[in-house]
């Protein structure tokens, strides 16, 4: 071979690489800090394995790849993590990314590092794995992941190994120094890339401006068993791109969005394998590399060995660059290097070369002039695209057409930029159009991806819709069909079932509706004065009979069924009975009170009804309870009901109060009576809540911890309602209103009811922290009260800047604030205790919760997959395996979490 | 320390579209010269007369879209635009006939289109088009080569070419005049063009108009030398005009001139040099140029044989202008890594 | 007579031929469904937010194909309305909202949900993940920003917080104009284009 083919366009621009190369390979001093960015390759940024304080030895890993394409970190020296954090990064946008920060201790200790004795003995998996345990990364340009090309020969027949030594960028010189010092471990670094790849051929690209370099690894291959060639090539830029190299060096085109492997090729940087030589012979991951610092401001231009992370200004020092002579600071060559504005940006695997440059050497770009179509940009692309079209298809944003015109293809050697006599930044625009087409490409695909997350949505929606319409008909033919049975079965067992029972029910609801329906037509009538008002009566005299019959019966049957074997049935109709009659009360009482305001004559009897209804609400609730004492003693769902009508019976007794407390402020009558129902209902509520507590506290120690929930959850409501029934008695004092006694009588008993709950909630939390060793805060109900309390502070804030003026808000708002603070910082404490605990335990809780929701998502995922491709009947039983594994995972995690909460 | 950001490259190649143009200037220094040595004062007069305008029209039109003068009057196209036409116009041509096309180039063809870079003509094709349209007497009145006057007689004087294109004309210049080689050629009446030669005083003396092709032909190979442009557009162009000419020569001798003749007279050496080599309006591709320089060859020679005009470099090249952006579609070079060339503006979406 | 009755035989024949053709036509050429609601639906942007009025894009795709007014989509912006001019080839109206210039997406201060599922039933894409009394979290790749979420919060715990640039979505500018540049004249240029 060593024929050398051509490739499309190319320029000559000032090579200025002389500068650098007249003194040998420098090693960089190390700086007190080093700056290791995690992610220093293409792909999935590296996990950090240290945290801030740890101590690193030099060559420790302190970040692991993660996913395919992905390189391990390695700490360059020894020294401690002082930070982890998002520092400037060498990368054309200027932003920032996560670095590992270490400070250097001068001791340069390594860790317990070893090469390879004979890496043939090792398998090639073992062998490719063991590289990429040493951060192996390319050292070219882009920064690809070794090991992922090593992988190569697997899928891929390699015939050609081409080894780039071309460097065709002017300025660097870094690979020329290496060839020039360092050939022998080149050459074993080839050696270990060919027996993992075996391919037929191995050709050194180099171009004919290096002179010695070529000497020297001819020197060095000379009797060479591997059949190596080295192949020198003119002197053109942008020769050392891959896919020109690969043309000038073996006639054949990469095809477009295709990798050299598709065409048996593969290339590597003698950068990388020399790289490789370290990692497989002396165990050294990848923790320094050769950076050229050159360029006018330079005076003392040459290559460094330099740790990865060391800052910029410490190389530029080295060089000794006159910064008041510097302009523009260059990252990697003039034709494709980046600039920074940051001398503590760090050196990283990618970094070849530092130019500082004068305002001389490089200046500004003149103003761009309009676009003559000259059409040298054509001349010069190595990817024979047509730039100008490219430029006026980026301009107008036509991006499709410059799609179409092949724009991917561009491989941004700015050839076409150098020889613009109109001084148009190209390079830029194709960037800026191909990051808008990708950009526009993956919204495409988000937008699509929205779409059908969307339908799905809706399509579950109505799916729902229908499963539960169908579960009511299938409910409603249910019920047809027991109604059915139970015609076809005799009226006479009434204590035997249920369903008899339900039967008699609805029997006698129909005969209320039936009374109810005469009663109005009497009422009408009589209203209207018409003549079948005898007709009517009668009709609602049997309507009423029939009703009372049925009733009865209900109500016997009823009875039965008290006695027999299902008791909690029975205890829930009592409680709907106890609620009607409730719900009469109400509304009589309402009808009593609008009849009171209006002044009606019929006060007393509505009077009469509510006490009557008072009554019967009273005995019925009086039978609930009973009916509860008697069936609830060894169950504890009913804990729940009594705790519902503990605070159903405060509800009504809040009410009350502030009905009085109005009847009170105005002066009214009957605040007297009112204050009598307040007293009454105090009592019940207190009953209420003494049964609720008596239950509770019998079945508190089964489930203590959710019962000092609910207790601390009564404390607060009592605590409110003292503060309302305080409020209202200062508000009643403050009118001089006359019922103040009473009222100061009921916030005192609220007062001892508040310390009771709080006497209660103790006890329970006294009793339940016992086991626990240590007070455990309740941190749900906690946080829920943080909530609520911002919620409410929100709320009031918002109503006090809309009346800026109300002291009384203002107030609110003080107290709101104060309280929304106690009860933070209650929170806070706990949180950081429960953080703690687990931080005691090495567990990160949030990250636990952040895991566990993933776990979830990821096993919800499997799920759908599976339901996917069950229908498809493929990959089954592997996604069911990743499914158990998945929900293995996340019940591990959320049984952790748990722990925790 | 204050450091720039800004994008690679950060080295440019010294060349400027102002230097470009300046090459194309210094390369029609021959053409000039060979021109003042032959027909007079008359083209520097025009050289002259003509940038002055340009100038001034290429100012008052940037200033007119609010755009910096300064800067777009040092790129010298305006310039170059009025080199072009005057050397196309005839040295005598009155100095109202020159300011008509400097106007029509630089303000219609130009900037009405958008100015540099954005116009799909050659201004100074459209300008020569519509002179020669309109003032068909004033464009054919060429002046007669020295060589061709008689004993005692002389070129005009620097004073009598000032009086002549901004005085007026007068009988006595009639003397100075003669119609050119192809005008000659094309109005030979029935004579073969071998009785043509003998019979033509002009066609007798072709010699001088031979020159100044040669002319014209060292500046674009020292702009091919320099590489402003690439040998495939004057190459195909003079490549198909004489393929063409020949072909005809030998069938009909007596009907067509030869193939030398069409190469070295009229427009021709100006044209493949100057004029379908202005990137703006011609094709982009090196295939493209083929096809554009091998459109205009063949349009040449068709309107010089049976159209109605003698010569045919400004028809022909703004018809081909028109095609351009056609030909470029279906042109386009194969990109590094891909089968085939695409073609079409766009692909059809499926 | 007779070619009166040619005549009339010729234009049945043709009228005949005719139909056949156009029959023929009607059935090899058919366009299923009604493809331009889904070109619409294309260009719309697909975050389902509901603020052109409709229950997400589809819907109001489907009415502007029966004539609604383009110009009700902030989350498309200018460039949508735009689109959709062009390819329902009326004249382009300005937004009739501020367009939202920056993407955004929901975040949940995690410590502050109290895990209540309201904004899991808000979303219209199913992009947040969580259980009742669970905390709950935004899967930001899914999240199309229409903060339909924010409102159903019962504490507030819901923002929405502008994509951050990272090293990976970080895009390149469009180079500005020479003219731009340009210190001598400088303004004029700029000024014009302000003006167009």
């Amino acid at each position: 071979m060593g024929k050398v083919f051509a490739f499309h366009g190319g320029i000559h621009p000032p090579e200025n690489k002389k500068q650098s190369t007249r003194t040998p390979i420098a090693i960089a001093p190390i700086p007190e800090v080093l700056t290791v960015p995690i992610q220093q390759h293409i792909g999935i940024p590296a996990k950090v394995l240290v945290n801030v304080g740890d101590q690193v030895l030099k060559g420790q890993m302190i970040a692991a790849a993660e996913g395919r394409i992905s390189a391990s970190v390695h700490a360059p020296t020894s020294g401690k993590v002082v930070d982890i954090s998002m520092q400037p990064v060498p990368h054309a946008s200027g932003l920032s990314a996560q670095c590992v920060v270490i400070e250097t201790d001068d001791q340069e200790q390594w860790s317990d590092t070893q090469g390879l004795a004979d890496y043939t003995a090792l398998s090639k998996p073992e062998l490719i794995d063991f590289i990429r345990d040493k951060g192996i990364a390319g050292m070219g340009g882009a920064g690809f992941p070794t090991d992922v090309k090593l992988h190569l020969g697997d899928d891929h027949i390699v015939n050609t190994l081409i080894i780039n030594a071309a460097e065709c960028e002017p300025y660097i010189t870094a690979d020329d120094m290496l060839m020039r010092e360092r050939a022998d471990r080149i050459v074993r670094g080839i050696e270990v890339i060919h027996h993992l790849l075996k391919p037929h051929h191995v050709v050194i690209g180099i171009e004919d401006n290096k002179a010695h370099a070529i000497r020297v690894l001819e020197e060095q291959l000379k009797g060479h068993p591997l059949n190596i060639d080295i192949v020198v090539v003119p002197t053109k830029y942008p020769s050392g791109g891959e896919k020109q190299l690969i043309k000038l060096l073996t006639g054949v085109e990469v095809p477009s969005g295709g990798i050299p492997a598709d065409v048996g090729i593969v290339c590597q940087n003698v950068g990388t394998a020399a790289a490789i030589s370290d990692a497989v012979f002396d165990g050294k991951p990848l923790i320094s590399r050769i950076v050229t610092i050159t360029g006018d401001a330079a005076r003392k231009p040459q290559n460094f060995e330099a740790l990865i992370g060391t800052p910029f200004d410490t190389l530029l020092e080295a060089a000794d660059v006159d910064r008041n002579a510097l302009s523009r600071l260059v990252c990697g060559g003039p034709m494709m290097g980046f600039t920074i504005n940051d001398g503590s940006i760090p050196v990283i695997k990618t970094s070849n070369c530092v130019i500082a440059a004068t305002a001389d050497e490089m200046p500004p770009a003149p103003p761009a002039q309009a676009c003559i179509r000259c059409g040298m940009c054509e001349q010069v692309c190595p990817a024979e695209l047509l730039p100008q079209q490219l430029h006026w298809f980026a301009k107008s944003r036509e991006l499709d057409k410059a799609k179409h015109h092949n724009l991917f293809d561009c491989i941004e050697c700015g050839a076409c930029a150098y020889v613009c006599p109109s001084s148009i930044p190209l390079v830029q625009y194709y960037r800026f159009a191909k990051s808008e087409i990708r950009n526009e490409e993956a919204e495409q695909r988000k937008a699509e991806l929205a779409k059908q997350r969307f339908e799905a949505r809706l399509a579950r929606q109505e799916q729902e819709k229908l499963e539960k319409e169908a579960r009511r008909k299938a409910r409603a033919a249910d019920a047809a069909k027991a109604q059915a049975q139970k015609a076809a079965a005799p009226v006479s067992q009434p204590a035997s079932s249920e369903d008899e029972l339900k039967k008699l029910k609805t029997a006698a609801a129909v005969a209320r509706t039936k009374l109810k329906k005469a009663q109005t037509a009497l009422d009408k009538a009589k209203a209207d004065g018409g003549d079948d008002i005898a007709q009517l009566d009668l009709q609602f005299q049997q309507a009423q009979q029939a009703s009372d019959k049925a009733a009865a019966a209900l109500a016997s049957a009823e009875a039965g069924q008290t006695d027999a074997v299902k008791p909690a049935v029975d205890t829930k109709q009592l409680k709907t009975a106890a609620a009607v009659a409730r719900t009469k009360l109400k509304k009589a009482e309402k009808a009593l009170a609008s009849a009171e305001e209006k002044g009606q004559d019929d006060l007393d009897a509505l009077r009469a009804t509510v006490k009557e209804l008072t009554q019967k609400a009273d005995a019925a609730q009086q039978a609930l309870e009973q009916a509860d004492s008697g069936t609830s003693a060894p169950a504890v769902p009913d804990t729940k009901q009594l705790k519902t009508a503990a605070a159903v019976a405060r509800t009504k007794l809040k009410k009350a109060q502030s009905a009085l407390a109005l009847a009170q402020e105005q002066g009214a009558d009957n605040a007297d009576e009112l204050a009598k129902t307040v007293a009454e209902l105090e009592a019940k509520a207190a009953t209420a809540q003494a049964a609720f507590d008596a239950a509770e506290s019998g079945s508190s120690s089964a489930q203590p911890q959710d019962k000092t929930a609910d207790l601390q959850a009564d404390v607060d409501k009592a605590k409110q309602t003292l503060e309302k029934a305080q409020k209202a008695l200062t508000a009643a004092q403050a009118s001089g209103s006359p019922a103040v006694d009473k009222m100061r009588a009921g916030v005192e008993k609220l007062e001892k009811k508040y310390q009771d709950a709080v006497t209660a909630l103790q006890a329970v939390k006294g009793s339940t922290e016992k086991p626990a060793a240590e007070p455990e805060l309740d941190l749900k109900a906690l946080k829920q009260t943080v909530s609520i309390m911002r919620t409410k502070l929100k709320k009031a804030e918002k109503a006090l800047a809309e009346a800026p003026d109300d002291a009384a808000l203002a107030d609110e708002v003080a107290r709101l604030t104060q309280s929304h603070d106690e009860a933070k910082q209650a929170f806070e404490a706990g949180e950081a205790k429960q953080i703690e605990q687990a931080a005691a335990q090495g567990v990160d809780l949030k990250q636990l919760k952040i895991d566990a929701a993933m776990a979830r998502a990821a096993v919800t995922k499997i799920e759908r997959a599976i339901k996917k491709a069950s229908e498809q009947d493929s990959d089954l039983r592997e996604l069911e395996t990743e499914l158990v594994g998945a929900q293995q995972h996340a019940d591990k995690l959320n049984t952790t979490l748990s722990q925790f909460e | 320390m204050s450091l720039i950001r800004i994008t690679s490259p950060h080295v440019h190649k010294p060349a400027s579209t102002a230097d470009v143009m300046r090459l194309v200037l210094l390369a029609t220094i021959p053409g000039v010269i060979a021109m003042t040595f032959f027909f007079g004062w008359g083209t520097l007069i025009n050289i002259a007369w003509a940038s002055l305008l340009a100038l001034t029209f290429e100012a008052v039109c940037v200033k007119t879209r609010a755009r910096p003068v300064s800067f777009y009057l040092k790129d010298n196209s305006a310039l170059v635009t009025a080199f072009l036409i005057a050397l196309a116009l005839p040295p005598f041509a009155p100095w109202w006939l020159t300011a008509v096309a400097v106007f029509v180039a630089i303000v219609i063809a130009k900037h009405l289109y958008g100015g540099m870079g954005q116009n799909p003509f050659n201004p100074a094709m459209v300008a020569y088009a519509l002179v020669l349209i309109s003032f068909p007497v004033e464009m054919t009145r060429w002046t007669a080569p020295f060589v061709m006057l008689g004993e005692g007689w002389n070129v005009a004087g620097f004073n009598d070419t000032l009086q002549l294109i901004f005085g007026g004309w007068s009988n006595t210049a009639d003397a100075f005049t003669a119609a050119t080689p192809l005008d000659e050629m094309r109005h030979r009446g029935g004579l073969t063009t071998e009785e043509a030669w003998r019979a033509s005083a002009v066609l007798a003396n072709v010699g001088a108009w031979h020159a100044v092709s040669a002319a014209y032909f060292m500046g674009g190979i020292f702009l091919l030398y320099k590489k402003i442009f690439t040998w495939h557009a004057p190459a195909a162009f003079l490549g198909s005009l004489a393929v063409i000419s020949t072909l005809f020569y030998l069938v009909a001798p007596d009907s067509y001139p030869d193939p030398f003749f069409h190469l070295t007279v009229g427009g021709t050496m100006l044209g493949a040099f100057f004029i379908i080599t202005d990137p703006v309006s011609s094709a982009t591709s090196n295939r493209g140029k083929i096809v554009f320089g091998i459109g205009i060859g063949v349009l040449v020679f068709t309107i010089r044989s049976w159209g109605n005009y003698p010569d045919a470099i400004a028809f022909s090249v703004l018809l081909l202008n028109l095609a351009a952006p056609f030909i470029d579609q279906y042109t386009q070079p194969r990109t590094y890594g891909h089968k085939q060339a695409k073609r079409g503006a766009k692909e059809k979406t499926s | 007579m007779s070619t009166v009755v040619i005549a009339i035989c010729v234009l049945l024949g043709l009228a005949a031929v005719f139909g056949i053709i156009l029959g023929y036509a009607a059935v090899k050429f058919k366009v299923e469904g009604n493809p331009i609601v889904d070109q619409i639906d294309g260009l719309l942007p697909q975050t389902q937010c509901g603020q052109c009025g409709y229950p997400g894009c589809r819907p109001y795709a489907e009415a502007i194909a029966n004539g609604d007014a383009i110009n009700k989509c902030p989350p498309g912006g200018q460039s949508t309305v735009e689109a959709l001019a062009d390819l329902l080839d009326v004249e382009a109206v300005p937004l009739d909202a501020v367009e939202e210039t920056v993407k955004k997406v929901a975040y949940i201060r995690e410590d502050e949900c109290i895990g209540c599922t309201k904004c899991i039933q808000a979303c219209p894409v199913d992009a947040i993940l969580g259980a009742a009394k669970q905390m709950h979290t935004v899967i930001t790749a899914e999240c199309t920003g229409c903060d339909l979420c924010v409102e159903p919060c019962p504490v507030d715990c819901i923002d929405m917080l502008p994509l951050e640039t990272t090293l990976n979505n970080w895009k390149w500018d469009a180079p500005r104009p020479g003219i731009e540049l340009i210190a001598t004249d400088a303004g004029r240029g700029t000024e014009q284009r302000g003006a167009a």
